[in-house]
């Protein structure tokens, strides 16, 4: 088909025709955690219980039957991406009925045919009990609180669409914007239209997006290279993956804006090995839109090209620097190269390139079909738009969640997360104590931080960044040294061994904080950590480098107490550090029960029954079995 | 060019796979990082040999292939028990307390940092990177499964479950 508008309608209308006869919808969300706890056998269980009950269920469309008139009803079942909600997993909506069942299992699906499908009933113990107040049963996903307190618009489709159904995408406005651009507008259109919009690149830099493309556009070349960096590798983040995962046709149509916009004529997914599922779904997608001519040779019939390929990594932190990135695609080890030239000049093999983040990808058909300025509307002024962050750690709803830049920490961990928990797992606002943003790259955010407008400048005015959006919340039982140990480890690790400051900097600094964790610091400890921390953070050739001490900076800066009590009183105020704990036994407390000196495996608690214990600090090796077999919260310091 | 080799290392059979895979990739240098992904699929691990042979197909120095297959994290030159132990160390699952699952593991099998097969090649225990599945940590993947929220009597549990699988074969 050569009109392209002519092409999209005829999509729109297939899907359109094959859903006629649907009644129902039923949606299972087959995101990774869903999967995980078990979705899959849900999807199967309802599929085959639906058939059972002699209703006609349909899980892939079929479109050619689509075109036979005398169609029947229908319940179509089908999976989407990630909901965000994972923690509550698996999830189950069903429409018209727009109700969501949350920790729906194989076991429960009896009770939802013969009830909700056959009967139109709720089953009223399958609904989302609000954490706050255990008598408000939520009933459709706008009741729920961890919903209702967001805005989603890059998320939004990850929780309805078919991802495998280039259809259903295309039926709901998908490809409308790269026709717009490619049809339509001309390169320097494109690029102006994302300026104005005022798109900051989601994958921690927070560069202009339009920026970057115009200085792209500007180079001559025969060829320019657009790369999509899904390489998200921050422990604790997982947006890219659940965007690729629910919604990739979404990228790809970014992916053919941006190509428009700079004139590029070859594309890169480059995906992380650690996302099967990912790799899995883009790949398909790219498939379909190569079948449809969306991507290939002859774009839309254009007579120009925009050939897409997808690159599995191979487990290097680095390669999501964007300089290690092309080298990993051109075979080598992906080691950062000195900017500039940057990618915009010169970047795979030697021509110019744009990497884009997937996050930021995905904004751009919003953009495009709704404008600039729609999009200027949310979010704040230096930060348009949403952000999508995936929040864990001790909060309520652990989950992936879309909020509008400007949003508060408070709102973000106590509306939409519902709250900090303890170790035990119950809800107690008193126990926050710092949230880790922006991964290994970034820093802690405290109490005092808690009402400050969250955005990129922001952020970086505290010593803290956005970088991909991984949000940790911490309770009061968590040590800030420890965690900057940990951060510290993983840069170590991933160093890539290049540059000096980077390869021997993170070393010594991971090497400084175990002396602190053991009880051997100093003040000179601490003057070298700070002194190796900036040198690191200057020197070092790219940003893992640059950003590697960032947690040990934000430590120094937010935590110095915590820090000074590890070094002069050798005490973890958190009892975490196993070798400054000084276990005791309390004496008002201790009834003499027995319980910690029969676990204890070294023997080194006495004491006769009924008569307070003593525990043996030579041979106490620190376990901790003690404190947690007492019931009476007599042992302490360990 | 690959009958010669082969001849020489005595086992024919062995480089058939590699040489159809280095023919699926063009015998493209820039597919090398796919190339090994794709025997490694096939090996379980890579073999230096084929790391030789793969270098000299591609017109590679032997040093540039062995560089890229022990710089990624993925790659390994040493087999890999029959069994995969996967877990997350990912910030979530770090303070969810993924430490206890891992001493817990390596306790149950005999294992250290530095040993990370069991001495029969059936279990191999690896920590890595964040899995993106933070939502339920701690996660451990054992072979393609994901388990969310583990504890550590669970993961010793499926320890079992696997060995009484295979004793029952």
């Amino acid at each position: 088909m050569s009109d392209p508008k002519a092409l999209l309608q005829h999509c729109t209308e297939e899907f359109n025709n094959a859903m006629k006869g649907a009644t129902r919808r039923i949606v299972i969300c087959a995101g990774t955690g869903c999967v995980a706890n078990g979705s899959m056998d849900v999807f199967h269980a309802l599929e085959e219980k639906i058939k059972a009950a002699g209703i006609d269920i349909k899980v892939l469309l079929d479109y050619e039957d689509a075109k036979t008139p005398d169609k029947t009803e229908f319940h179509r079942l089908s999976k989407s991406g990630c909901q965000g909600f994972c923690q509550m997993g698996p999830l189950v909506t069903i429409e018209p009925d727009d109700v969501m069942y949350t920790g729906v299992k194989v076991a429960d699906v009896d009770e939802i045919v013969e009830k909700t499908i056959k009967n139109h009933e709720i089953v009223e113990r399958l609904l989302y009990v609000d954490r706050h107040d255990k008598n408000r049963k939520c009933k459709s996903q706008h009741d729920i609180p961890f919903y209702k307190q967001q805005t989603r618009i890059v998320l939004k489709p990850c929780g309805v669409f078919e991802p495998e159904d280039i259809y259903e995408y295309i039926a709901n406005q998908g490809y409308e914007a790269a026709r717009k651009a490619w049809c339509d507008m001309t390169p320097e259109t494109v690029c102006e239209e994302v300026k104005v919009s005022g798109l900051r690149g989601r994958g921690g830099g927070g560069f202009p997006t339009g920026r970057k493309w115009e200085f792209a556009l500007k180079e001559k070349s025969d060829v320019k290279y657009v790369i999509c960096n899904a390489d998200e590798g921050d422990p604790g983040a997982f947006m890219d993956r659940s965007v690729m995962e629910g919604n990739p046709h979404c990228v790809i149509e970014g992916m053919m804006i941006a190509a428009r916009g700079i004139g590029a004529t070859e594309g890169y997914i480059y995906v992380r090995l650690e996302y099967p599922l990912a790799v899995q779904r883009v790949r398909k997608a790219v498939a379909d839109a190569e079948k449809l001519g969306l991507l290939g040779n002859n774009v839309f019939g254009t007579g120009r090209a925009f050939n897409l390929h997808v690159m599995e990594g191979a487990g290097a932190f680095v390669c999501g620097e964007e300089t290690a990135l092309m080298e990993s695609i051109e075979g080598r080890r992906g080691m950062p190269k000195p900017k500039p030239p940057f990618p915009a000049q010169s970047g795979l093999w030697g021509k110019p390139t744009i990497i884009n983040n997937v996050e930021t990808l995905a904004s751009v058909p919003y953009i495009i079909l709704s404008g600039a300025k729609e999009y200027r509307k949310v979010g704040t002024e230096s930060s348009p738009g949403t952000k999508t962050f995936a929040l864990t750690g001790h909060v309520v709803n652990t989950g992936l969640i879309e909020v509008p830049f400007g949003a508060t920490l408070r709102q973000i961990i106590f509306d939409v997360g519902g709250g900090v928990i303890d170790s035990t797992g119950k809800i107690s606002n008193d126990a926050f104590k710092a949230v880790q943003i922006g991964g290994p790259s970034g820093g802690c955010l405290t109490e005092e931080h808690l009402d400050m407008p969250l955005d990129f400048d922001s952020l970086r005015g505290v010593g803290a960044m956005v970088g991909s959006g991984g949000l940790v919340v911490m309770n009061k039982e968590t040590c800030m040294v420890q965690m900057a140990r940990f951060f510290m480890q993983f840069t170590q690790n991933e160093c890539c061994g290049k540059c000096l400051l980077c390869r021997e900097g993170t070393k010594q600094m991971l090497a400084l904080l175990d002396d602190i964790i053991a009880g051997e610091g100093t003040q000179e400890t601490l003057d070298i950590l700070d002194q190796v921390a900036t040198t690191v953070a200057k020197g070092s050739l790219c940003a893992l480098g640059k950003t590697a001490p960032n947690p040990v900076l934000s430590t120094i800066r937010h935590f110095r107490e915590e820090l000074d009590a590890h070094v002069f009183q050798k005490r973890c105020p958190a009892s975490q550090c196993k070798s400054l704990a000084k276990p005791e036994i309390l004496a008002d407390k201790c009834i003499g029960c027995t319980a910690c000196a029969r676990k204890c495996p070294v023997g080194a608690i006495t004491g006769e029954r009924k008569q307070v214990h003593v525990i043996d600090v030579d041979k106490c090796i620190k376990c901790g079995e003690c404190a947690r077999a007492c019931k009476f919260g007599a042992v302490v310091g360990v | 060019m690959s009958a010669d080799v082969s001849n020489v290392s005595g086992t024919t059979r062995k480089f058939d796979r590699v040489v159809e895979i280095l023919e699926e990739n063009g015998r493209n240098p820039a597919r090398l990082i796919p190339i090994l992904q794709q025997v490694q699929d096939f090996y379980r691990y890579l073999p230096e040999e084929v790391l030789t042979f793969i270098a000299t197909s591609l017109d590679l120095p032997p040093a540039d292939v062995y560089g890229v297959a022990t710089f990624y994290a993925h790659f390994t030159l040493v087999p890999k028990g029959k069994h995969s132990f996967r877990l997350c160390d990912g910030t979530a699952c770090h303070v969810r307390g993924s430490e206890h699952i891992l001493n817990a593991l390596w306790k149950e099998l005999k294992l250290s940092a530095e040993k990370h097969t069991t001495e029969d090649m059936l279990i191999t225990v690896e920590t890595v990177s964040c899995l993106g599945a933070c939502g339920l940590a701690p996660v451990l993947v054992v072979d393609e499964k994901v388990y969310g929220t583990v504890t550590p009597e669970q993961a010793v549990a499926l320890v079992k479950e696997i060995k009484a699988g295979e004793e029952n074969g």
